[in-house]
């Protein structure tokens, strides 16, 4: 379990962490999300004590990090894969940080093959690749079987295989109830992983919630309506009153305006090359009732969840601190094309 | 290809744990750190072959030369100070790259990071890593040192003017040297952990200890016997003089080394205290 409340991290003028607030709870996996420079690291960095915060505080088991017994049997983190001695053996790392924690020795080796490095544990680090470096800091974090871990952006350079193996130790350590709070920049790599979602933009949370709910507040759903009289139905859509409920992304958005201000548009329906419609801004039962008051004929009425990566890019649209070009502020939530 | 079943499968449970992680495991911890890098012995092996390689060019010259010498610089021949020499003239300066890196190389490296992280309690950090690095820095200069000196005064036994232990003020001079060289290590360990950088660091400490000296030598007479004193290298050349007397504008030998050890206890402590207070 790890609290957070009211963190504060500023860099010189630049607000790093702004009043962050969240707990991550055992038992699943806890997806920490943000764009690139959203203040992920820094919490991160802030939660074990590397660096200090400007105010606020962040608890482990009720303790501060670095007032834990025995920090590596109760925290297992891995910031950065790259931060070691590239001149001392896979061995002698994990061997030297065990041995702060007096941990036995032959954790080493045990963590070694539980990652697959044990044919290279004598080989000086500096020739590792990427993802060699990544399995060797995942197998540090393993040395003193913590209670909680995390990982930040522990998929990065990793090969398909590589990240299937992280993601399947991921959920296989939340199974025996450990708290797994792990951050990445993409959502998709947390689509198949996470239960939980802290996402955070600017150093702001904007969402903490579920998986589920996530999905679910994105106003990035649009229903696909098949019928013979599209023209018909693009009308009463188009003349609907729109979703009152829907409005709002996230109730945790602050920053959200963008994005509410497109949930509160009136609803619309795209004729698609197909044929088909699809409809935003309505619910499939709205739909399926407005086609039945004006007698519209329906073939088929799906939902089109709205991936994980639209919802996410949506939410951050408004926070992403780096982004190429001269780019509109807005950025699309892509589900159907065309939308006007 | 990897499923899940190899999540967890052959780590064996850890024994139960009391009290709390503390100075003992660091201590062992960074003594694995400090032995498991080549850097380490290249950096030590350097120190023994040119503080005893030093050490035997002056004495084996002076030995091949002894025939010709002036009376009066025979008279002045220190055995023991030039057998010596190599340790404390440029042993120094390999001690001060070991002693600076020891530190910064894991801000180089960005394994300050991983080991804070392992254990966050930065005052046994700091300690067991001054600690180590001390007692490494001390074993290799006391065994450079008498082996320049013993070597020494093998190479300068045609010239019946050798040392023994026994005589005044040598083992003095032969312990001192390494006490000294020791010194510098850790001077360089704490400037390193306030610089945090292993060139600006080499450089701030090569300063104080070579540059200073001879800028000092630059002033008024009256004026360089007033600041020499307070010069950290001061305390290298008072130790090692056993031949004559003792340079008058200095403090005595052991006062010399003192006022260089509080400056590096006090180095050591705002190195402590940064060290505590920095964001890693």
């Amino acid at each position: 379990m790890i609290e957070v409340r009211g963190l504060v991290k500023q860099y010189g003028a630049k607000i790093a962490v702004n009043d962050l607030s969240f707990d991550v709870e055992p038992g699943h996996v806890t997806g920490f999300l943000g764009p690139n420079g959203a203040g992920k690291t820094t919490t991160m960095r802030l939660i074990l004590g590397l660096d200090y915060p400007d105010a606020g505080t962040s608890l482990i088991h009720g303790k501060r990090y670095a007032g834990l017994a025995y920090p590596m049997r109760e925290v297992g983190a891995l910031i950065d894969a790259k931060a070691v001695h590239g001149g001392r053996s896979a061995y002698n790392h994990l061997l030297c940080l065990a041995q702060t924690n007096n941990l036995p020795k032959r954790r080493v080796g045990e963590v070694l093959e539980l990652v697959g490095l044990t044919d290279v544990a004598r080989k000086r680090t500096r020739g590792f690749s990427l993802g060699m470096s990544q399995r060797l800091g995942i197998a540090g974090t393993l040395l003193g079987d913590p209670a909680v871990l995390m990982f930040d952006e522990p998929v990065n350079g990793l090969d398909p295989e590589g990240i299937l193996w992280i993601r399947n130790l991921m959920k296989a350590l939340a199974a025996e109830g450990r708290t797994v709070f792990v951050s990445s920049h993409l959502m998709s790599e947390m689509e198949n992983t996470a239960d939980h979602l802290i996402v955070i933009g600017r150093g702001s949370l904007l969402a903490d919630c579920t998986m589920e709910e996530f999905i679910a507040r994105s106003s990035g759903q649009t229903v696909r309506v098949r019928t013979p009289q599209p023209d018909l139905l693009a009308k009463a859509v188009s003349e609907a009153i729109p979703d009152a409920k829907r409005a709002g992304v996230a109730t945790a958005a602050t920053a959200g305006a963008a994005t509410a201000g497109a949930a509160t548009a009136r609803p619309t329906a795209t004729t698609e090359a197909d044929g088909s419609l699809t409809v935003h801004g309505l619910t499939a039962a709205q739909v399926g009732d407005l086609a039945f008051d004006h007698g519209v004929r329906l073939h088929e009425l799906t939902v089109v969840r709205a991936s994980l990566e639209a919802a996410f890019m949506e939410l951050t649209a408004d926070s992403v601190e780096y982004r190429a070009g001269e780019g509109p502020a807005e950025q699309p939530a892509p589900v159907s094309e065309g939308a006007i | 290809m990897a499923t899940t079943t190899q999540a967890q499968p052959i780590l064996s449970a850890l024994p139960p744990a009391s009290g709390r992680a503390g100075f003992g495991g660091t201590l062992a911890s960074e003594f694995t750190k400090i032995r498991s890098v080549r850097s380490t012995y290249w950096t030590l092996l350097v120190l023994l072959v040119v503080s005893v390689g030093i050490g035997a060019a002056i004495t084996g010259g002076t030995a091949a030369s002894w025939s010709h010498m002036a009376p009066s610089d025979r008279a002045s021949f220190d055995p023991t100070q030039a057998s010596v020499a190599g340790l404390f003239y440029l042993g120094q300066l390999v001690i001060v790259v070991f002693g600076a890196m020891t530190l910064t190389a894991e801000y180089s490296t960005g394994m300050i990071r991983t080991s804070l992280t392992a254990m966050p309690r930065r005052t046994v950090v700091y300690a067991a890593k001054a600690t180590i690095f001390a007692i490494v820095a001390l074993v290799v200069t006391f065994v450079a040192a008498f082996i320049s000196f013993f070597l020494g005064q093998l190479l300068l036994s045609s010239t019946h003017d050798t040392a023994t232990l026994s005589q005044p003020n040598v083992l003095r001079a032969v312990v001192g040297s390494a006490l000294y060289v020791t010194l510098c290590g850790l001077f360089a360990f704490a400037v390193g952990a306030i610089v945090r950088h292993t060139a600006g660091t080499i450089t701030a400490v090569i300063g104080v200890l070579f540059v200073v000296p001879i800028l000092a030598h630059l002033l008024p007479q009256s004026w360089y016997q007033d600041v020499d004193r307070w010069l950290p290298d001061a305390a290298g050349r008072a130790l090692s003089v056993t031949v004559g007397p003792p340079p008058g504008h200095l403090f005595s030998a052991w006062n010399q080394f003192a006022v260089f050890a509080v400056y590096t206890a006090v180095l050591l402590v705002v190195g402590a205290v940064l060290f505590l207070k920095r964001d890693a």
